[in-house]
């Protein structure tokens, strides 16, 4: 039996996946809406689930909504937003439980999915679009969502690094939105937006649970009549160019720790064939307890409590991130440049190799016990167009070789050091 | 080895309690590819004053101690722990709470070997001048990594203005200042003190086969040569029922204002099922008051005084507990006051039935989904244990609890000199 056992299917404007399995106690329902992102979409996409999720026709209220849930024994619902590559997916997640580990006979799946289906599909409408007083609540909201970033200085970092790396692309954006562009939309702008979300967006929509007995189909396509679209099977991430200077940006702040965040070109994606060579790399230099980060940054200078790397797999980059005292700035970052060094020149033994991949599978089959971890692995598919079957990718895994590190590894490219710093320094 | 099982839940639970005092469960899941494990010490950071085993004066301990301890078991003489666990493919980690300290791995292969590498390392410490010298780096970036969250610093101030004497006001990490007291000797104090058999539990969630478990571990004890232990004797001040500070504010580097408000539980000491019912009474009514579906939240949200930030919760140890609320807010006085009011209004009515009805159900849902997490599972059920509660009693209590239940537990819980304010603003 495969590890994910996943069955897909067309039905009408969206693609349904099912994951029938018996390992959860409740069904997980995920709705991905996909789209590019760009400079004039990204607020009014960053507002819309937001709104959507605070009163539908039927329950007029997010007070509405909410009690509605609680009498499907806890059901939860929350909405998300995500950058992958070039793309901007906005999510809804539901989470409801099997009503036979309840004392309760009565099924909660079809009244579940009438709930999501009235938050996507029907929702609360005034004179002109959407309720404006739902549309004026959620915009205060967001505007300090974004303001907030600021607050987590290891998100404020990331952001800001990505900033830099992508001045003039899309991909420099942040998925909430564009704190100067909030105060322009109006509820008929955002209606008009979700109309064009409703009718062009790549929907998927996926089922993790015990279906059996469930006519998953014919409820979709009762409750989810989205219109066929055309495909967008040619829409893919344009992966970050290779051809760039390095650069090194610094700011001050009244903070006690140092954020070293670094951005890296790598030229490797998801559908490619060096995916996996790259994947054991980031692992390698940067991912586990054992890589070189962790070990010479921490545990041999003592610099840092955490130091790692983290491989953005559809753009293509690698961000390696430490909190460090301010004045170690410059031997950190010497530090970090010999351990991609080392990686180069091939410093590095078999066992080593082993362990990483080792550790990657451990990985892969960990994720694969959780819902949604199961639906984030399938997704990647999706926004890839490269379907690879878990047993697929620990075999890639399994196959990487030396050589193969090494000529991953000499595509990385340095971009960007990023420093938040003390005023003091 | 004792057999426990869940009807309704459709999970079995298999119990042992080793001839060395140390209590064993396992919990098979069925159609998981991870096990996961965790080792865990009654032992937290708060014990900070205590008689050593063999000792007869009391000590007191330098602060973050016990979390310090945490990080120096991974290292041994000739290496690193964390290594061997990834050598056999397994993902280890560990973590120091008020009361606990557990260690555990994950993984999907080797089980019987990394439980073995699990309960071998935590049962064989070796701590060197050198390599304690060396920690302080780290741990000293950890504890400022902490004092640049907006979010910790809030939610521990709160817990600093409750307590006079408590050491759970004490943080977790302990600061620069007092780690740079610890000493290898204090180490082995600590560790020779708290890591008896009989002050730990082993818990074991995931693809495994109970019978298995139960022999190697013990066969891996027996072959060790522990002495029974006395009861550990820990001390504690007298601590008054109200709070220490009313109120304090934090200028940091933040764009939003968080205010956080808490009351002190003032009757703490209940253990078992006297504790469950108090803990999940009080977190019933907090869904009441402030839940999503609830007015208030409404209102709060709908005035642009709340945000999805807002959270809650309750929480009770043998000797101290508290509730925590709060949020980003663009009016840190008005919110205190607002939440304040809204409690000490809620305390004088009668909880409405049908609303009582469909919190329940939400509780028991969210419990069913709970055990989705093999980690869940492992942590509380070991939190409920060494509090003498059980983890798999949650449906039938929480079915069981009447509004009365709710109404006595509030009026008992929220009280006004118990009541305090912390407030997070951004550095003019």
């Amino acid at each position: 039996m495969a590890i994910i056992p996943h069955e897909k299917t067309s039905c009408g404007g969206l693609t349904l996946h099912r994951i029938q399995t018996d390992k959860y106690k409740t069904t997980t329902v995920v709705m991905q809406f996909k789209a590019k992102l760009t400079k004039d979409t990204v607020t009014e996409r960053a507002l819309l689930p937001y709104v959507l999720q605070s009163g539908t026709a039927q329950y007029g209220s997010s007070k509405a909504v909410r009690t509605e849930l609680e009498k499907l024994y806890g059901a939860t619902l929350g909405v998300d937003l995500a950058k992958k590559g070039d793309f901007h997916i906005m999510t809804f997640r539901m989470d409801f439980a099997n009503e036979k580990f309840l004392s309760e006979d009565d099924p909660l799946f079809k009244k579940a999915l009438t709930l999501l289906a009235d938050v996507v599909m029907n929702p609360k409408t005034g004179n002109s679009g959407f309720d404006s007083s739902i549309v004026e609540k959620e915009k205060r909201t967001m505007k300090q969502r974004i303001e907030s970033i600021y607050d987590d200085k290891m998100r404020y970092s990331n952001m800001r690094l990505t900033q830099e790396m992508f001045p003039d692309e899309p991909f420099g954006l942040h998925v909430f939105g564009e704190s100067d562009q909030v105060d322009q939309i109006t509820s008929q702008s955002l209606y008009d937006y979700y109309k064009k979300v409703c009718a062009e967006d790549e929907v998927d929509l996926y089922f993790v649970g015990n279906l059996e007995g469930i006519e998953v189909e014919n409820i979709v396509k009762e409750l989810f009549p989205f219109d066929e679209r055309s495909s967008r099977e040619s829409e893919t991430t344009v992966k970050a160019s290779l051809d760039v200077e390095e650069k090194e940006v610094q700011e001050s702040q009244e903070i006690k720790q140092g954020k070293l965040h670094m951005g890296f070109r790598t030229g490797v994606g998801y559908a490619d064939d060096e995916y996996y060579a790259l994947q054991v790399f980031n692992g390698m230099f940067g991912g586990f307890s054992h890589s070189k980060l962790f070990r010479n940054v921490r545990e041999k200078e003592s610099l840092a409590y955490y130091a790692a790397s983290r491989y953005e797999s559809h753009k293509g980059l690698i961000i390696v991130m430490s909190g460090i005292e301010f004045k170690n700035y410059s031997k950190t970052v010497e530090i970090i440049k010999e351990q991609l060094t080392a990686m180069r020149n091939g410093d590095f033994n078999e066992e080593e190799m082993k362990q990483t991949k080792t550790m990657i599978r451990n990985q892969l089959l960990e994720t694969v016990d959780d819902a949604k971890g199961m639906v984030e692995l399938l997704y990647h598919g999706v926004v890839s167009r490269k379907l690879r079957s878990i047993e697929e990718w620990l075999d890639g895994v399994e196959a990487v070789t030396k050589e193969d590190i090494l000529a991953v590894a000499d595509k990385v490219k340095l971009d960007t050091v990023y420093f938040l710093k003390g005023e003091e320094a | 080895m004792k057999t426990i099982p869940f009807n309704q839940l459709q999970e079995t639970l298999y119990h042992q309690t080793m001839d060395n005092g140390l209590d064993v469960y396992v919990l098979p899941k069925k159609g998981f590819n991870k096990t996961y494990a965790t080792f865990t010490t009654k032992y937290g950071s708060v014990d900070n004053h205590f008689v050593p085993l063999n000792g007869s004066e009391n000590v007191q301990v330098p602060d973050g101690i016990a979390h310090f301890l945490e990080h120096k078991l991974f290292e041994k003489e000739d290496r690193d722990v964390f290594q061997d666990f990834s050598k056999q493919g397994a993902s280890s980690n560990a973590f120091t709470s008020f009361t606990r300290t557990a260690y555990l791995f994950s993984t999907t292969q080797n089980v019987m070997q990394n439980l073995e590498t699990l309960v071998n390392f935590v049962q064989d410490p070796y701590f060197s001048d050198k390599s304690v010298e060396k920690e302080k780096g780290i741990i000293g970036q950890e504890i400022e990594m902490y004092n640049d969250n907006s979010d910790w610093r809030a939610y521990f101030g709160v817990i600093e203005n409750m307590f006079h004497h408590h050491p759970v006001k004490i943080d977790i990490a302990g600061t620069v200042e007092s780690i740079a007291k610890i000493t290898k000797e204090s180490l082995y104090t600590c560790y020779e003190t708290f890591y008896h058999p009989s002050n730990m539990v082993l818990f074991v969630v995931g693809a495994v086969e109970p019978n298995e478990i139960m022999s190697f571990v013990e066969k891996n004890q027996a072959a060790k040569s522990y002495k029974d232990q006395p009861p550990i004797e820990r001390f504690f001040d007298e601590e008054p029922k109200k709070v220490a500070e009313k109120k304090r504010v934090l200028p940091m580097s933040v764009q939003v204002a968080k205010c956080l408000v808490g009351f002190k539980e003032p009757n703490p000491g209940r253990q078992g099922e006297e504790l469950l019912k108090h803990e999940l009474s009080i977190n019933l009514a907090l869904d009441l008051m402030f839940g999503q579906s609830s007015e208030n939240y409404e209102t709060l949200y709908n005035e642009g005084l709340i945000d999805q930030s807002f959270s809650y919760d309750f929480t009770e140890e043998e000797k101290f507990g508290f509730s925590i609320l709060g949020s980003n807010t663009s009016s840190p006085d008005e919110l205190a006051d607002r939440l304040y009011s809204m409690i000490q209004s809620f305390k004088n009515r009668a909880v409405d039935e049908e609303q009582l009805e469909r919190i329940r159900k939400k509780k028991i849902g969210s419990f069913l989904r709970a055990l989705n997490s093999p980690e869940f599972i492992a942590n509380q059920f070991t939190r409920y244990r060494f509090n003498q509660m059980d983890l798999f009693e949650v449906v039938p209590v929480l079915e069981a609890l009447t509004a009365k239940d709710v109404e006595k537990a509030v009026k008992e819980h929220f009280a006004e000199e118990c009541f305090t304010v912390c407030q997070v603003v951004p550095k003019a």
